[in-house]
């Protein structure tokens, strides 16, 4: 059997590459991708801990359908927001939409 | 417990499943009957007032003596005096903004039902978080309000603002919670349970000195630091503030503020009291930190509602002053703050958007200028609302600071205290500014106010608020006190 640190690390690792896209990237959708991936390595962990801990219970699996279907909502959200502000910018970049000061 | 489910356990619920179901009645009728503004907007008053009733209907058994907490679907939802505290702060939140959005909405507009649906979708969102029993539900409530706000943000399609507003809100947010989720999966790995009295319990037993649980609690302050803009997670907020539509501004700066520092005393009160010697050292610093950056800060502000955001941050700042204190005193001065935290900034954004017609924006502090020469009685009410959230008696705002003060005093955090009289003070500076600009401003021709009657009923509405708890606030005290009980162990 794998041990769950294996699960963890990637885990881990799937969240360290999400952050720093976050952090990185420009495009506003290469943003939201950034975030998909912090939220699937957080279902990652979720599935690896309701699998391996001793007095196993389903909570983690269910928490990660749901975070699932909420990530969904979310990019279904976003999508729409990045789409109404191509509209009036032509543009996705982040560092071009600064109209207020940050 | 587990396994358990009663389909009475539903009746619990009532007054979430009733303002559910005519935020679903108000998104049909807007694309079924669009003309008929009236009955959406009548509906979506009587939905809040309604669930209004109804708690309070559930809250008499509640606060009568002997009146012990209700937990339903195996311990995921709570209804306790807590819950139905913050219930009534976020319904007063959603009234005062539906008021301000009535002739605020067809100004710039906006269509007119999704508006009030889904403002209506995102208080049901906080209204479960306020009575989260376990994580997954306060994260559920969480993202149901957030992602109805994002939307909310982005209302004026045709506005650059607005688009850039509620792109930077979700990307913000969304980050956040990817922040808050991290933290609950490591809270869970290390307890295995979700609950937060489960995991309170666990807690006790294993070792603290984890770094595991360290982390976890990083992130979850983190998370909930960008939720509620504790500085340094604030970058985003005033051009959120700035960009949406006024009356959303104010719907974020009261409700999702309010929501946000509820699902914060869950969490850690209610989940982690076991650790609260780490928390306590970690939102000393961010407190001090919060209240300095946001009131020098907002000196510097031409824009009102870049200045109220400002302001709502330094606001934050002194709640965590009472979440430090902790115990029942420092809760429940937590809890009275925001009550009147509610209304006095829900005030201050309603006599912007009174300010805004046709011709003027009015979000800059100069469109006040000889407001007091010209329309008296609006600029007394906004001086009220100014001096309430300087703190400055006989408002309720000096009693709110009063009791935070005092709370934060005898749990002896004097140094913090100190921190937070001398920022009081910073804030007089640019609060009172409006007011001199207001009284010795030179008015523009033709200065003309909004006639819109619900607007003027939220602001007298607003105004009875900040000075009836300024002047009675035993009875206000009493019922936050009462509602710390269902929390503390």
């Amino acid at each position: 059997m794998i041990p769950v640190s294996y699960y963890l690390v990637l885990g881990a690792v799937l969240f360290g590459i999400g952050m720093f896209g976050v952090l990185t990237r420009r495009n506003a959708i290469a943003i939201l991708m950034a975030v998909e991936l912090m939220l699937n390595a957080v279902n990652v962990n979720f599935i690896a801990f309701s699998r391996y801990l001793p007095n196993s219970t389903l909570d983690g699996q269910v928490f990660a359908i749901f975070v699932i279907a909420v990530a969904a909502a979310e990019a279904a959200v976003g999508l729409a927001i990045v789409l109404g502000l191509y509209r009036n910018f032509h543009t996705v970049n982040v560092d071009e939409i600064n109209l207020m000061k940050w | 417990m587990p396994g358990t489910y009663n389909p009475a356990d539903v009746l619990q619920a009532l007054p979430e499943v009733f303002l559910a179901s005519v935020a679903l009645i108000v998104l049909v009728l807007s694309f079924a009957a669009p003309a008929r503004r009236g009955w959406m907007e009548t509906l979506s008053i009587g939905g809040v007032v309604g669930t209004g009733v109804l708690l309070v209907w559930a809250a008499v058994p509640l606060f009568q003596p002997g009146g012990s907490p209700v937990s339903v679907f195996s311990g995921s939802y709570l209804v306790d005096k807590f819950a139905i505290f913050f219930k009534v702060v976020f319904l007063i939140a959603t009234l005062l903004v539906i008021l301000m959005s009535i002739d605020y909405l067809p100004l710039v507009g906006v269509p007119v039902g999704e508006f009030y649906a889904i403002l209506l979708f995102s208080t049901v969102g906080m209204m479960f978080i306020a009575s989260g029993g376990n994580l997954l539900t306060l994260y559920i409530g969480l993202e149901t309000m957030s992602i109805s706000i994002y939307i909310l943000c982005g209302f004026l399609k045709r506005d650059q603002k607005s688009n850039e507003a509620a792109l930077k809100y979700l990307l913000m947010g969304a980050f956040s919670s990817g922040v808050i989720l991290y933290g609950i999966s490591l809270l869970y790995g290390l307890t295995g349970a979700l609950g937060f009295e489960e995991i309170a319990a666990t807690l006790a037993t294993i070792d603290l000195s984890n770094p595991a649980l360290l982390l976890a609690m990083v992130m979850l302050t983190a998370g909930f630091g960008f939720k509620i803009a504790i500085v340094p997670f604030h970058m985003y907020l005033p051009d959120v503030y700035e960009g949406a539509p006024t009356a959303v501004t104010a719907f974020l700066a009261v409700a999702s503020e309010a929501a946000g520092v509820a699902a914060l005393l869950r969490v850690f009160l209610g989940a982690m009291p076991h650790i609260q010697v780490d928390w306590t050292v970690l939102f000393w610093i961010l407190a001090a930190l919060t209240m300095t950056i946001g009131n020098v800060v907002a000196m510097a502000q031409r824009n009102i509602k870049r200045m109220l955001a400002y302001s709502s941050i330094a606001h934050i700042g002194y709640v965590l002053i009472g979440f430090v204190a902790g115990a029942k005193l420092g809760i429940s001065a937590v809890l009275f703050y925001v009550l009147v935290y509610a209304f006095m900034t829900a005030g201050a954004f309603a006599m912007v958007i009174l300010l805004q017609t046709e011709t003027v924006k009015g979000d800059l502090i100069e469109d006040f200028a000889g407001l007091g020469q010209v329309k008296p009685i609006a600029a007394a009410a906004m001086v009220i609302f100014l001096l309430s959230l300087t703190g400055i008696p006989p408002t309720a705002g000096f009693v709110g600071k009063f009791y935070l003060f005092s709370a934060a005093i005898s749990a002896g955090y004097v140094w913090l205290t100190l921190i937070a009289v001398i920022n009081t003070a910073i804030s007089l500076f640019y609060y009172m500014r409006v007011a001199m600009v207001m009284y010795m401003g030179e008015a523009p021709e033709g200065l003309a106010l909004s006639s819109s009657r619900p607007l003027h009923a939220a602001v007298a509405f607003a105004v009875l608020g900040t000075l009836g708890i300024g002047i009675f606030p035993q009875w206000f005290l009493k019922i936050a006190q009462a509602s710390v009980f269902g929390l503390l162990p």
